[in-house]
């Protein structure tokens, strides 16, 4: 019953060190201080295991690699351009579309709706967001693909292929798959995260805030566009960020809709290609050595992408829930 | 004028807030979308066959998915052996041991291992589990899935410890009970439910990956014995399935989609409820 005995509180000491590890405490902190120190090496290891069998491809091209617009395996001639345009645009065309759509759904969700039918919605969201990439890849095949080329598509083409600057973007043959089908998809898949992260922030902003700008005469939307929102809006490009990384990274419901390209155009109908498709499609029949160091490559490109902006998307949102967004 | 400006200001406010309601329902109509349309493919094709039986070969109509449906289960099984005891550790570590500089640490690494996509893990366990051994297997697949189970592991095991009340430890430690004793006999069972609960919602997440698996565990169209040579699982399945040009393929790459999806939203939706009901361990 040594366990019952009082326990002496004499601070540090080896004797204090030695009581703690007789009675296991020493021990149990130890044990999983050392799993905890597992996920640091296995991240190391990640960095590390990117950064040497890239060896090959980086000694070979070294910045061209971003530059060079040719994937010729046959020639063993390598270059990311195509891959990183098609990432960017399409992540861009889906912010494009998820962005407002994500923002005015958090309003509604964290100023209108009564709290139980927010909560209803909030939870259905969520499980918008865990269903699996694949199956946004199965829908968008067999239901956004025939869909851009026999409806969307031509109507886009008939209206905004006229006009001046945006007929750059909307024009040239449409096959279905191409940057703008990815870009929607992609949408779909970020949108539940931009609207559960804004509508958290958008909770946290005091209420005496709202009730101030109603008690001077605004209406409710001017109260929330005009005071709530820029309130909350370090918190809310968080959340634009945290979508973007995810965008950039999603690789199955890509590959299966954007064309699988390598070709920079600046059409959004035109075919292309990602830095995840890519990996995805080629990597099991990368033969050479080289090719495989330049797959391994993108997807060092890749991590470094989405480290840079999950690290910024943490950064605002932990900035706004500390002393909110409004200028100071 | 400022009759004009007041009529403005209300009709704008009315069409932007009804704007908001449409954007919050119609996002939620995706929602019934995919499910409605996924029960209504995947319901036509899917029938008994398709837990029992293998693939057929190309041109022969029929067969199943079973493999994929074992293999699935198998690739969870290691990924749970590989991941869950060290997320659930290092969220017991953070919780109740973590220090400033060092939890710090990990707690950001654990994020940063959180935003990795899928497709640069399955690099990783690549590199690390087919390169020394020169062939894909099951094993590998299971390495990839187990490192993307351990970030979800440790931030709700960090979550629901830290919500066990205080008082509690305290009047353990008070009763001459040890720190480790103390989390053992405690906090740990007042939080269980919890912590079920994360581990199952990480486990439902990775049963639906593909990417990591592409070049891990592989693919096969038979048995995979063992735990040695590539293996069949269903995410992958629907993958290659949807892209080949064989419209008895597409029907049950539909199937195996709703097979999928209503494994995963059972089990967002039955540890929700769970969790509502108070098995969470939160102090009220």
């Amino acid at each position: 019953m040594d366990r019952a005995a009082p326990r002496r509180f004499d601070g540090g000491g080896p004797r204090a060190f030695l009581h703690r590890l007789r009675h296991g405490d020493e021990v149990a902190h130890v044990l999983t201080l050392t799993f905890a120190a597992v996920i640091l090496l296995l991240t190391s290891m990640l960095v590390y295991e990117l950064w040497v069998n890239s060896h090959l491809s980086r000694i070979k091209f070294g910045w061209m690699f971003f530059w060079t617009r040719t994937w010729d395996p046959v020639f063993d001639n390598f270059g990311a351009a195509p891959f990183i345009y098609g990432t960017l645009v399409t992540s861009i065309v889906s912010l494009v579309i998820a962005v407002p759509l994500g923002l005015a759904a958090a309003i509604f969700l964290s100023e209108l709706a009564p709290r139980r039918m927010s909560d209803t919605i909030s939870f259905l969201i969520d499980l918008l967001a865990a269903v699996p990439s694949v199956i946004y890849g199965l829908l968008g095949i067999f239901i956004v693909v025939p869909l851009m080329r026999t409806t969307v598509g031509p109507i886009l083409i008939n209206t905004l292929g006229h006009v001046p600057v945006l007929s750059q973007f909307f024009k040239g043959p449409n096959y279905g798959v191409g940057f703008l089908t990815a870009g929607i998809v992609l949408a779909i898949m970020v949108v539940p995260f931009i609207i559960s992260v804004s509508r958290e922030v958008l909770l946290t902003v005091p209420r005496e805030q709202r009730e101030a700008a109603l008690a001077l005469g605004a209406t409710r939307w001017e109260a929330t566009w005009k005071v709530v929102v820029p309130w909350a809006r370090t918190g809310i490009l968080g959340s634009v960020f945290l979508a973007l990384a995810r965008a950039l990274g999603e690789t199955m419901a890509v590959t299966m809709v954007i064309g699988n390209d390598p070709k920079i155009a600046a059409s959004l109908f035109a075919p292309g290609y990602t830095i995840a498709a890519v990996i995805a499609n080629e990597f099991t029949e990368a033969t050479g050595d080289l090719y495989l160091s330049a797959l391994i490559e993108l997807g060092l490109v890749l991590f470094l992408m989405t480290f840079i902006l999950n690290g910024l998307a943490r950064l605002l949102i932990v900035a706004t829930e500390r002393g909110g967004g409004h200028p100071s | 004028m400022s009759r004009l400006l007041l009529i403005w200001r209300k009709s704008l406010n009315v069409v932007m807030l009804t704007l908001t309601g449409v954007a919050a329902f119609g996002v939620v109509a995706v929602l019934f979308l995919i499910l409605g349309y996924l029960v209504w493919n995947g319901g036509k094709s899917l029938n008994f066959d398709f837990f029992t039986q293998l693939p057929k070969p190309v041109g022969e109509t029929g067969g199943g998915m079973a493999n994929a449906i074992v293999g699935s289960l198998k690739l969870l099984f290691l990924a749970a052996m590989m991941g869950l005891p060290i997320g659930l550790m290092a969220g017991v570590y953070l919780a109740e041991f973590g220090g400033k500089t060092f939890a710090y640490i990990i707690r950001y690494t654990t994020d940063l291992l959180n935003g990795v996509p899928s497709i640069v893990i399955g690099i990783f366990a690549y590199s690390l589990a087919v390169l020394p051994v020169k062939h894909f297997s099951a094993i590998a697949g299971g390495v990839a899935l187990g490192i993307m189970v351990i970030p979800i592991t440790v931030r709700s095991t960090e979550e629901f410890l830290r919500a066990v009340p205080g008082s509690l430890r305290e009047g353990a430690m008070a009763l001459g009970a040890s720190k480790w004793r103390t989390i053992a006999t405690v906090v740990l069972p007042a939080a269980k439910g919890g912590i079920i609960t994360g581990v199952l919602l990480a486990l439902a997440r990775v049963a639906g990956e593909t990417a990591p698996l592409l070049f891990t565990a592989f693919s096969n169209r038979f048995w995979s014995p063992g735990w040695g040579q590539p293996i069949a699982s269903l995410p992958v399945m629907i993958y290659t399935y949807a892209i080949a040009p064989y419209d008895d393929w597409h029907r049950q790459a539909w199937a195996a989609g709703l097979v999928l999806l209503a494994l995963v939203l059972i089990a967002n939706i039955g540890t929700r409820v769970v969790l509502s009901r108070g098995g969470g361990g939160r102090s009220a």
